[in-house]
């Protein structure tokens, strides 16, 4: 068995802990990480609850290789009811928290209620106590891992906390872990803040045990290691270039969404890649870049940490930023970039690392900047209201921005209610770049069809993660199709989504899929659990998650017509590159995807659908 | 006639020293092939993996048989990806 077999229950209003046996028919059904979390989610709370009430729960969640030597296997998932969306939201870190969590003995903690006063979940392998966290409420994530880590006087103790923006319920308000991961999308920061609970700090000396079989768990991760090892992209690109590598590639194929979507191409594209992150300054003669960086036991290790230039408008009187620290991931460049015509790669840098300090997401804090700008230009919005001038492509109003968003000042707090929120007050919904009220990530689907299907289905809101077919239509893995096509893209869409949700809920990171299929992934699962864990369970694994993760949708209320796309990648052209010309055909694909789902032409898996999976 | 030939990533290392923004402005023969401007600046025809002219993708089997316009902006990734 990959599992502890062992589940945290914390109560927060009564301040207990109680442990449980984990549900292993469930396991056998859901895998571990999302699927199971999720499994566990949707049979205690009512899908139409407030997610931000103490009637909504919390869960976060390893997998059966999480914290095993399977390569990249030290990722957990939070698990509750998004507020920015109000769908299931699922998000998945890294760093080194989640196998801290499997070493002390457990496999998930679900929190339930509210606190009466901030409080933080202190587990030291069996004993868990809530503590005190008066005096963190206020801190930012940094300062409350390193306040714990002295209080405890352990510095081997890993943290997940919430900074400011969580605290204030800032709609997409992350949660940080280890100092620069974080559990990014939805808003789980602003759940936990509503939960008043502040950080979880975990110790575990137990290690893994109760591999089924390690001979063969040692022979399967090797062999699996070696087939990242020996793959160009995850052995050589990732590592020195990071995910960054693509802004170029995206730019160039003309689906870098700029300016609010306005354009699909960023003239300033090459100033924020990763090539530019590996050039030295004029300023002081050293790249941004200063290393890469693994979460626990990758391989990969695809992570950035970079030093911001100390002489930077935003820096040169604040030394706590001079450090080296994670960044710039492409998503973050993108949206604090592209997303807003800024081309200051300190400036993206900067705004980047108080996201990381006060636990938001970056790709919904840009995205939401970038619709502001566009009122602002438009004049619906004015100086006085924001406070400052907000044209496009002012890394001024970037960084006071996110200056006054983390710490929930002033016209800050309208940005940290994301994009949908923003714009339907301003009279504006249309301007809103969403999905079910999440903000897009890097991707132009006029320029990349299937992506625009992703993102409608997606069951988290716009999310890469959950399908990415750019793997497929923009850079060749594991077959090159053409990303102007609309033919062929619900099945990609498909197949990407349930391989995906297998990945998350074995405990390994989405990156090992340039590499790895599901075939490498088996013989790992097969060797550490107990139980069938053939390619044919597995592919029915992924495809019951993702129906689950549906259904709840659907019982919150969500409909067919939330599966959609904004009106300006249906129908405002692409102005510039190889889709110039092109919009989104959502409407072409969305049809058949259903078909493939076996769903009704309302977007309701049908009951056959139900019953061949189980549920 | 006038092109651009563009090398990304660890594929930068191949273009002429004193380059900048990953790209160089040419002036080659009309008819000249996607692959010989490859061939011509010496990079490994396994890093060649994402070949793009003016953007669009150009499969290995066709890049010899693919000849250059005037403008025509051709741009060179080996095997990459991100998220
Ligand atoms: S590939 Fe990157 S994000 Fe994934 S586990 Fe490794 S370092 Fe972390």
């Amino acid at each position: 068995m990959g599992w502890n077999r062992k589940i945290l229950r914390v109560d927060l209003a009564g301040g207990t802990c109680r442990e449980e046996p984990l549900n292993m028919e469930w396991a056998q059904e859901y895998l571990g990480s999302r699927g199971l979390a999720t499994k566990y989610l949707v049979s205690e709370i009512d899908p139409r609850v407030d997610p931000l009430s103490p009637d909504n729960k919390m869960i976060m969640a390893t997998g059966p290789l999480t914290g095993t030597m399977a390569s990249t296997g030290g990722r957990y998932t939070v698990v509750t009811k998004g507020p920015l969306t109000g769908a299931i939201a699922c998000s998945n870190s890294g760093g080194f928290f989640g196998a801290e969590m499997k070493f002390a003995g457990w496999d998930m903690i679900i929190f339930e209620g509210r606190a009466p006063k901030p409080v933080y979940l202190h587990v030291e392998n069996d004993r868990a106590e809530l503590r005190d966290a008066s005096h963190l409420w206020g801190k930012s994530c940094w300062e409350t891992e390193e306040t714990i880590k002295h209080e405890l006087q352990d510095p081997l103790v890993r943290i997940s906390s919430i900074g400011r923006a969580g605290e204030n319920q800032v709609y997409y308000a992350c949660i940080v872990n280890d100092l620069h991961r974080a559990a990014g999308r939805s808003g789980v920061g602003a759940v936990m803040g509503s939960k008043n609970l502040k950080a979880v700090a975990l110790r575990g000396t137990k290690g893994v045990s109760g591999i089924r079989d390690f001979g063969e768990f040692m022979q399967a991760t090797n062999a699996a290691k070696k087939v990242l090892a020996d793959n160009a992209v995850t052995g050589q690109g990732l590592p020195k270039y990071g995910t960054q590598v693509l802004m170029n590639v995206i730019n160039e194929i003309g689906a870098l969404p700029t300016r609010n979507h306005r354009d699909v191409q960023f003239e300033d594209a090459g100033k924020i890649s990763a090539e530019a992150m590996h050039e030295k300054r004029p300023s002081d003669g050293k790249p941004q870049l200063v290393t890469n960086a693994a979460c626990f036991g990758c391989t990969i290790a695809c992570g950035r940490i970079s030093e911001i230039d100390k002489g930077h408008f935003t820096v040169k009187n604040n030394p706590k930023y001079w450090g080296a620290s994670g960044g710039l991931e492409y998503e973050a460049a993108w949206a604090l970039g592209a997303a807003n015509g800024v081309g200051d790669l300190e400036a993206l840098q900067y705004a980047n690392l108080l996201c990381n300090e006060q636990g938001m997401d970056p790709i919904s804090f840009g995205a939401t900047v970038g619709a502001a700008m566009e009122l602002y230009e438009m004049g619906v919005l004015t100086q006085e209201q924001i406070g400052l001038e907000a044209p496009f492509g002012s890394a001024a109003a970037l960084a006071k921005l996110a200056e006054m968003t983390a710490l929930g000042e002033g016209f800050g707090k309208e940005i940290g209610l994301g994009s949908k929120r923003l714009c339907t007050k301003c009279g504006h919904p249309e301007l809103s770049m969403t999905v079910k009220g999440q903000e897009f990530p890097a991707y132009d689907s006029r320029g990349i069809q299937g992506m625009g299907l992703a993102y409608a289905t997606s069951n988290r809101g716009a999310c890469h993660l959950r399908g990415y077919t750019v793997a497929s239509e923009v850079l060749g893995i594991p077959v090159k199709t053409d990303p102007h096509v609309t033919e062929g893209k619900a099945e990609l869409v498909k197949a990407f989504q349930d391989a995906t949700a297998v990945f998350d809920s074995a405990g390994i990171c989405v990156f090992t899929s340039f590499a790895w299929t599901l075939a490498d992934v088996q013989p790992q699962l097969a060797a550490a659990c107990e139980g069938d864990w053939s390619m044919d369970k597995l592919n029915a694994v992924g495809e019951r998650i993702w129906n689950m993760e549906r259904q709840f949708n659907n019982a919150a209320g969500f409909t067919a017509k939330d599966d959609n796309l904004p009106p300006r990648l249906t129908s405002e052209p692409a102005k510039t590159g190889p889709a110039k010309g092109m919009v989104n055909h959502l409407d072409r694909m969305l049809p058949e995807y259903y078909q493939v789902r076996g769903w009704t032409p309302e977007g309701v898996p049908k009951p056959e659908t139900l019953s061949r999976l189980g549920l | 006639m006038k092109i651009a030939f563009k090398l990304f990533a660890s594929l930068s290392d191949y273009l002429p020293a004193g380059s900048r923004d990953n790209r160089i402005e040419l002036d080659v023969d009309e008819g000249v092939s996607v692959a010989e401007m490859i061939r011509r600046y010496q990079v490994p025809e396994r890093s060649a993996h994402l070949v793009l002219v003016n953007g669009l993708f150009v499969p290995p089997a066709e890049r010899s048989r693919r000849r250059l316009q005037e403008g025509d902006e051709v741009a060179v990734w080996p095997p990459i990806a991100g998220g």
